[in-house]
């Protein structure tokens, strides 16, 4: 797999006589690995979950409106607040996170791929299948209902005795591998694919960050996996790992989950403090203040979140000592967070701030995301966290984090970068009304949870009695709620506008550019750049332009650009185990046909799927593919 | 400040439920740490929007202005700055935070004075027992005022979370080998409501329960008519055998001993609240009469609380009229 990768380089001959493998139309999308197609990929299918996790969402707050409604009924607001949870954040946020980072680190670090093109391909297919598996579940019997946690004994088979869970388990693991591959390439790709002059303490902001991000990965899925399979043989197999009975502990799983949970948490939010400093700069015409405190801050941050898992289980009962180590450690993140949030301020100071669109959301990340922030900081104190724990302040501070830190970094990111994405601005006007209906309804959505929560409303309840005080403060939400549903149609209206009008937009389109990104063609060619450019300093762009240069320097002449090849190998590798995970799933049921029964309880559907995956991976170890090339002649012809 | 933002929380939610209304020490401690870290993080936040507000402003890119701003690499000084300063405020606020966690650890499980209970979680509701008077309750929590009470809390099936936020801040019901141990007291007479704080099933947010604290005295008078109760049954023979046949399978009532499957109905005509969520109200401002209560609950307890592991009474063969009639003779089974 590595040739694409050192192939790059032009003074290594390739063999002759692989041709160019095009194709159109849909199998373009299944069999590309261009690593701004999958983004595109990534985008899409991250914004039809978003958009299923929104109005799950939507129903959620609908039946809170007041008390004692009975709009939906308890087993299926269970089934929704736990799909709600796991759609949003693993199928929602992080393939958009995911779509960014494929769409700019390549072109921000001045690569024409990023490092396994192959992998890219096969880790945006395993998480799409995973995620269709997950949500299958609605229309096969029943969803997870255990919430997004799943904390055992109730995502046990004796409690919840339907698939939901199984889905659960199954399809995180099958998205979850996506992730992990996903992870793995960004580190290969920042490692060893950086332009000449492009040394780690020169690249931009959202490249750092989407590298410690992809190390947190690294070592935080792992757990999650170890976790879905133990659960998985608990349910299906009958083992006994979370079970009190057969000397298992249901404490275990919460230990497991929330050391994948909690890094879980830094790897959806760097990406947004990579995206802010990335846009602050840009519309304050100004580099990012203190460059490297923002690097060290970030490592400290990715280092401190694997150091607070048990924050989580304060009332889970771990005893003073472990409470008190905890509540420390939880409390020290607020340092580098704080060097982060000063330095972004300091960026403005003395620049020329512009409000365009993306500037908007950055600007309202930095109040709304300090506020989560701090009230992470009430959290970490044990003794108030006995209070808090499990109660709608907690609902509040996650959501001022996820969606007022990630979300709004998200859209400062999309409107930022959907030029560079797809040649065509997105409409100001109605980016600034998306901004001003979502932030808004964010703010009445959640700022009076933090009240409901200290009150006494418990998280995760299905309705509530009369005569509490939460009548009113429930109805203030549910309408913040409406208003951000507002504010994300008119985001797809600006999309849907927008991709009538003609791709003309210019190679810097805001005009203030200052990284790699906007040196190249809205969209870029296929192979990113024609040349390599060469690096000088942080700020690569920037600098050209304040030493009067129109382009980069190239640190190469022109030549032959090796290419991958497009394959469908990693689509059928994904859809093998999502049969396989399927088949497994249903191994132990009783059909009413006898055939089926057959299929499944002989485990012969696992089996067949297994048999395309292997038999994928066999065809890819079997046959060598070197890829193409685009020669010079083609590249001068544009 | 502190005092300040004191005043203004204190407006907030029920005296019997509200975090912001702390009626115990054990409350008091954990309401005390949350006023200075809001004083702390309000700090916090006023400098942050302050110097974002002023930069958005004093900063903002005028028409025709072209000139390249100064690119500012950093400042030492500042980053020491900010860097400090937090620094000081986690320390300002992790030393009573680790002074209460060990505070809180004292369970009082070894104080010979201390009303030492057994806390036991069931989908969807709450058994009681004190252990050295070996007496067993459900739903309505009653202990003495100015004691210290002992918990032992466990669960018999998944994992529930026992919280009485005008008393103390929650903690866990886990199955065996991972039992929990924590102690509140309450100062002062009255009726306060806990709720289940962990996600334990479709009626989660229905498994409520009260916490009565009441008089020394009151006390050991309620502990002597639930250890020698009166052998009551309803007047009506037929009725009685129904009660005996059907109720009585799973339920315990007087001296029989505890079930581990259905709350003890010893005293119900003395509770706060059918299945934790009817409350008993004559005024009818907060709920209904207990009659009424309980005719609801028994002619059909699935509507009321979903996915609660009692029968319907119907299907178990008892007519309206016997339905009716077990709810007369409950609703008039009091203590006293």
């Amino acid at each position: 797999m590595a040739h694409a990768a050192q192939s790059l380089h032009p003074s290594q001959p390739l063999k002759p006589g692989h041709s160019a493998k095009r194709h159109t139309g849909l199998m373009d999308w299944i069999t590309t690995v261009d690593h701004k197609k999958i983004a595109i990929l990534y985008l899409w299918a991250g914004g039809l979950f978003f958009g299923i996790g929104g109005l799950e969402a939507i129903l959620i707050r609908i039946q809170l409106i007041k008390p004692m409604n009975t709009f939906l009924d308890a087993q299926t607001f269970n089934e929704l607040i736990t799909m709600h949870g796991t759609t949003m954040i693993f199928l929602g946020v992080m393939p958009v996170i995911f779509a960014l980072m494929n769409a700019v680190i390549p072109l921000q670090i001045g690569a024409r791929d990023v490092a396994f093109p192959f992998l890219n391909s096969l880790g945006f297919w395993t998480f799409l299948f995973g995620g269709l598996l997950l949500n299958l579940s609605w229309v096969m019997g029943g969803a997870p209902d255990a919430g997004w946690t799943a904390y055992t004994p109730l995502s046990g088979k004796g409690y919840s005795s339907t698939h939901g869970v199984d889905f659960y388990t199954i399809g995180l693991q099958i998205a979850g591998l996506g992730t992990l591959i996903g992870g793995i390439n960004f580190l290969a790709t920042i490692i060893t694919m950086r332009a000449p002059g492009m040394s780690f303490m020169r690249m931009p902001m959202f490249a750092w960050a989407t590298f410690i991000t992809s190390a947190i990965i690294l070592f935080a899925f792992p757990a999650v996996t170890v976790g879905l399979v133990l659960l998985t043989f608990d349910r299906i197999l009958d083992a006994n790992f979370f079970n009190v009975a057969g000397g298992g502990n249901p404490v275990l799983w919460q230990h497991i989950f929330w050391i994948f949970g909690h890094p879980e948490v830094y790897i959806l939010i760097l990406p947004a403090f990579g995206i802010i400093s990335e846009v602050i700069p840009t519309f304050s015409r100004k580099r990012l203040f203190g460059y490297s405190s923002m690097v060290f801050a970030t490592i400290l941050i990715a280092f401190l979140g694997f150091m607070v898992w048990a924050h989580h289980m304060f009332t889970t009962g771990l005893g003073p000592v472990a409470n008190a180590l905890f509540s420390v450690s939880t409390m020290l993140i607020a340092v580098p967070t704080g060097i982060k949030i000063f330095n972004w301020l300091f960026t403005m100071w003395g620049g020329q701030v512009r409000f365009t669109t993306p500037n908007l959301f950055a600007a309202g990340f930095i109040p709304t995301f300090t506020m989560g922030g701090v009230t992470g900081v009430m959290l970490a104190s044990a003794p108030a966290d006995f209070q808090f724990h499990d109660t709608y302040f907690v609902v509040a501070h996650f959501h001022y984090v996820i969606v007022g830190g990630l979300v709004l970094g998200l859209f400062a990111g999309l409107h930022y970068w959907w030029p560079k994405m797809f040649g065509r601005m997105l409409s100001e006007a109605l980016g600034k009304w998306t901004f001003w209906t979502f932030i808004i309804g964010f703010h009445l959505t959640f700022f009076v949870q933090h009240f409901l929560g200290l009150m006494g409303m418990q998280r995760r309840v299905f309705t509530y009695l009369p005569n509490q005080q939460f009548d009113l403060l429930n109805l203030v939400s549910t309408v913040g709620a409406f208003l951000m549903g507002v504010g994300m149609i008119i985001f797809l209206v600006n999309i849907f506008l927008t991709s009538r009008r003609p791709a003309d937009a210019p190679n810097d389109p805001w005009e203030d550019g200052r990284t790699l990104e906007w040196t190249i063609p809205s969209p870029p060619p296929e192979y990113n750049f024609k040349q390599t450019p060469l690096v000088r300093g942080l700020d690569a762009f920037w600098k050209e332009k304040m030493a009067g240069a129109k382009a980069m320097t190239p640190a190469e002449p022109v030549g032959s650009i090796h290419m991958p090849s497009a394959t469908i190998l990693p689509f059928m590798m994904s859809v093998g185990i999502f049969i396989a995970g399927l088949g497994f799933m249903f191994s132990r049921d009783e059909f009413n046909n006898s055939i089926m029964s057959f299929l499944f309880n002989n485990y012969i559907v696992t089996a067949l799927g297994l048999l395309i995956t292997f038999g994928s991976m066999l065809m890819r170890s079997l046959f060598d593919d070197h890829g193409w090339h685009i020669e010079p002649e083609e590249l001068e012809g544009r | 400040m502190t005092a300040a933002f004191g005043l203004l929380l204190a407006g907030c939610g029920r005296e019997d439920l509200s975090v912001l209304r702390p009626q115990g020490p054990v409350a008091e401690s954990s309401y005390a740490l949350m006023k200075l870290s809001i004083a702390i993080m309000i700090v916090v936040l006023l400098v942050v929007f302050s110097i974002a507000t002023y930069v958005w402003i004093r900063f903002r890119r005028k028409k025709d202005q072209n000139e390249i701003p100064k690119q500012v690499e950093g400042s030492f000084k500042l980053e020491v700055l900010w860097t400090v300063i937090p620094l000081i405020l986690v320390v300002v606020l992790a030393i009573p935070t680790v002074k209460v966690v060990f505070a809180a650890g004292n369970d009082h499980s070894d104080d010979k004075d201390a009303i030492k209970v057994k806390v036991t979680g069931h989908q969807y509701w709450w058994e009681f027992e004190y252990k050295d008077y070996g007496v067993t309750t459900a739903q309505d929590l009653i202990i003495p005022t100015g004691k210290h009470i002992a918990f032992e809390l466990s669960t018999t099936d998944v994992l529930h979370s026992f919280w009485v936020p005008s008393l103390a801040g929650k903690m866990d019901t886990n199955p065996d080998g991972t039992v929990n141990r924590f102690s509140f007291s309450a100062p002062n007479e009255g009726v306060y409501r806990g709720k289940c704080a962990e996600l334990c099933g479709p009626s989660h947010g229905f498994m409520e329960f009260k916490v009565k604290s009441v008089s020394g005295e009151a006390f050991e008078k309620w502990i002597a008519s639930m250890k020698a109760p009166e052998s009551v049954m309803p007047d009506d023979p037929a009725l009685a055998e129904k009660f005996k046949s059907q109720c009585l399978s799973c339920h315990a009532i007087g001296s029989m001993p505890a079930s581990p499957v259905a709350p003890s109905l010893t005293g119900i005509g003395s509770r706060e609240a059918v299945a934790g969520i009817l409350l008993n109200d004559d005024t009818r401002e907060d709920g209904a009469p207990i009659l009424e209560n309980l005719k609801t609950w028994l002619h059909d307890p699935q509507s009321v609380k979903p996915g609660n592991k009692m029968p319907n009474p119907k299907d178990m063969g008892l007519s309206d009229e016997e339905i009716d009639g077990i709810a007369e003779f409950l609703a008039g089974y009091t203590l006293e």
